[in-house]
């Protein structure tokens, strides 16, 4: 596991779309060969996305071969309310960008038979030969995607009830309402993140603090179900100094003196407008 | 994958790098098109996985629903005013060439004329809708002859005339065609103008006041009535006085009965109004702001000699004067500078609340004018790729943003979307 401290939510967003963007560009994707992107909503990725989106208005990159998968969607919401999960996707990140409509997916929560949409969900991950790199980030209660507390730690994707706690945190969104917030949602299963060649959670602010310490300090358990990336053999967690409060200093040195060894993941910065041969020749090649 | 072809064949557009004005505030949003018509492009991505064909590059200009002229006595060399054999082809010529000044519809406006005037040419002016062809014709404003002698302005006071015997059989018997009349302006002080004014607005008809030397209670008297424009503000009206403000106080009334409005032309040609009182009017009741042209013959045309109505107008760079006189008489500026010079006028040119305090007013004409027999000729891109209303007829005009000063001309693209070249 890689954890990645930085100073505030701007440069752990930042750090976060420079690695997204040299792990696509580093994949060399084309019309045989697409990029598999996992992708989670709500307000922690929204610096990411900001990144990104610039990175694509540079040049620097571009998601004309990038397939993405979303995490999450709420039932019964219209699929053009506001707070859907499609809306969210479209005003902060599609729209800015070149991908194809045919190449985002996102659980449709009105369909028909919900199992149904969950199960074809996992069969077009399969057919799109797995996810390369699934972004997620979690509640404070260390749910990741909606696998609330309890949640089992080999989930697939499927139809989950909201805890409580969520349905609180969300109801600022729909103007303070319980009644109005969905109790529903269809959510990938924390098997199906697990089976991402790569994960990368962000975590920031305070409010966090407890959910990365149960995350990475204490043993795996589905009450804090993103603690079962601890068997994952690929996780980055990115973080800001607010959401490690809750951590043993030792592990915060620690990791704090491995950033000069973590840094090299996103420096050099790789461009879409290099050819690959430029690539190879003035910059050190990848490695992990 | 571009254009879904099985909804459609036609390509997709895709108007990027602009700010366009969606529920009376610019926002930097992209603006997509099919066969004419504003496509919502979450739903086109979502649902028919469809992306433009063409992407068109706005250099960061202004994309604002197309402006509606209330106010334009002619211009191109036609006259509206003229008993000619063939108003039709004035008219189509004016409809054509002000799209290229952004404007999408208007009302042809005759100033005070014979009644032989009015009986030739008002059966010739048919209401209709716009469209690559020319900006839609709304009906026609007549300004007067139910005007003030005071304040009559450039209309020649020979034509002047009342209701005082018939009431509004007089002014039936003036105009005798009402079928395409959307706007009277009269002065609410003339004797009777309150039963003519009910059964105008009873008929659907806009009333406006202006050409006057009523006080506020008359005014007010008037709105009661169901007059709900004034005629370009602070011209041909009594001064602002502070113990009568007159017409002008309606600007801000107590009078107004609940749920009104009261709405106002203004010339913002930069001669006809000082930018100061252009500000004033604007702070005092931004909502019923509508910038007219009140243009001549003479618009887009040389300096020179050109007729309004009975009479001949000497315009000499933006001034136009009674020929031998000092009265001005309409404007020759476009729309398009009108907007900028109000842009200029009332604020930073470039700040983003200021356009769209100003651009605002594009869709108030809207409420000054439609009645329940015009109901579906003015749709409006008024939720540009909102939900409400995806299949909205485009009529939009582009603001180029290197071209805020008034000199340079305004690109206009309109229903049937030929985006064009710059």
């Amino acid at each position: 596991m890689k954890l990645i401290i930085l100073e505030n939510y701007a440069q752990a967003s930042e750090w976060a779309a420079k690695y997204i963007r040299n792990r696509i560009i580093q994949f060399n994707p084309g019309p045989d060969k697409y990029f598999t992107l996992g992708l989670p909503t709500g307000s922690t990725p929204l610096g990411c996305y900001k990144k990104l989106i610039e990175y694509y208005k540079n040049g620097d990159l571009s998601f004309k071969y990038v397939k993405t998968f979303n995490m999450d969607e709420y039932v019964g919401l219209p699929r053009d309310h506001l707070e859907s999960y499609h809306s969210f996707m479209w005003n902060n990140f599609f729209k800015h960008i070149d991908i194809s409509p045919e190449n985002t997916h996102v659980l449709d929560g009105n369909a028909a038979d919900l199992q149904a949409e969950c199960d074809a969900f996992e069969g077009k991950i399969k057919a799109a030969g797995g996810i390369e790199l699934f972004v997620g980030g979690i509640g404070p209660d260390g749910h990741i995607a909606f696998n609330e507390p309890g949640s089992s730690l080999v989930s697939r994707t499927r139809v989950k009830t909201l805890a409580m706690d969520t349905i609180l945190a969300n109801a600022r969104f729909f103007d303070g309402d319980l009644s109005k917030v969905p109790t529903m949602a269809l959510t990938v299963g924390v098997g199906t993140v697990m089976d991402a060649r790569e994960v990368m959670i962000l975590i920031t602010g305070a409010h966090k603090a407890f959910a990365l310490y149960k995350a990475i300090e204490e043993g795996v358990n589905h009450m804090w179900t993103v603690s079962a990336f601890q068997q994952h053999p690929s996780t980055v967690f990115v973080c800001d100094e607010d959401a490690t409060l809750e951590l043993k200093v030792k592990t915060v040195k620690y990791f704090k003196g491995l950033m000069l060894v973590h840094n090299k993941l996103v420096e050099p910065l790789y461009s879409m407008k290099e050819t690959g041969a430029e690539r190879r020749q003035s910059k050190k090649p990848y490695s992990d | 994958m571009p254009s879904n072809k099985s909804v459609s064949d036609a390509p997709i557009f895709q108007f990027t790098n602009c700010r366009i004005l969606r529920s009376h505030q610019l926002q930097r949003e992209d603006l997509w098109v099919r066969e004419g018509k504003i496509l919502n492009p979450e739903k086109l991505f979502f649902d028919e996985k469809g992306s433009a064909d063409i992407q068109l590059d706005c250099k960061d200009s202004i994309i604002a629903p197309g402006f509606i002229d209330v106010q334009i006595n002619g211009g191109f060399g036609v006259d509206f005013s003229l008993a000619a054999d063939d108003v039709q082809s004035g008219i189509s010529l004016v409809s054509q060439k002000i799209l290229s000044n952004g404007v999408t519809s208007f009302c042809p406006t005759l100033v005070t004329s014979p009644p032989s005037v009015y009986h030739k040419v008002l059966p010739q002016i048919s209401v209709r809708n716009g469209g690559p062809h020319g900006a839609g014709i709304l009906g026609a404003h007549l300004e007067g002859p139910f005007i003030s002698k005071e304040k009559k302005g450039a209309h020649p006071e020979h034509y002047l005339s009342t209701f005082e015997s018939g009431a509004f059989q007089d002014l039936l018997a003036t105009y005798r065609h009402l079928d395409c009349v959307r706007i009277v302006t009269l002065a609410p002080e003339m004797k009777r103008s309150s039963e003519v004014i009910q059964e105008l607005t009873r008929r659907g008809i806009c009333v406006s006041l202006g050409h006057s030397v009523a006080n506020l209670s008359q005014a007010e008297e008037a709105v009661r009535h169901g007059a709900t424009f004034i005629t370009h503000l602070f011209n041909a009206m009594l001064p602002f006085h502070h113990r009568d403000p007159g017409i002008v106080g309606l600007l801000t009334s107590d009078q107004i009965p609940a749920r009104r409005r009261v709405f106002y032309g203004m010339i913002s040609d930069g001669i006809h109004t000082n930018p100061a009182a252009l500000r004033i009017a604007h702070r005092a009741h931004p909502k019923g702001l509508v910038l007219v042209t009140d243009a001549i013959a003479g618009m887009g045309l040389a300096p020179g000699r050109h007729t309004l109505g009975q009479q001949v107008i000497e315009v000499d760079g933006l001034n136009t004067y009674i020929a031998g006189t000092k009265t001005l008489s309409g404007s020759v500026a476009t729309m398009d500078s009108c907007v900028r010079h109000f842009l200029e006028a009332t604020g930073e040119p470039n700040s983003t609340t200021l356009c769209l305090r100003a651009l605002g007013w594009s869709t108030v004409p809207l409420a000054v004018i439609t009645s329940p027999r015009a109901k579906g000729l003015y749709t409006y891109p008024e939720s540009v790729g909102g939900r409400s209303s995806p299949q909205t007829r485009l009529a939009v005009g582009i603001l180029s943003k290197p071209s805020w000063s008034p000199r340079s001309a305004s690109r206009q693209s309109h229903t049937g979307c030929q985006p064009g070249r710059d």
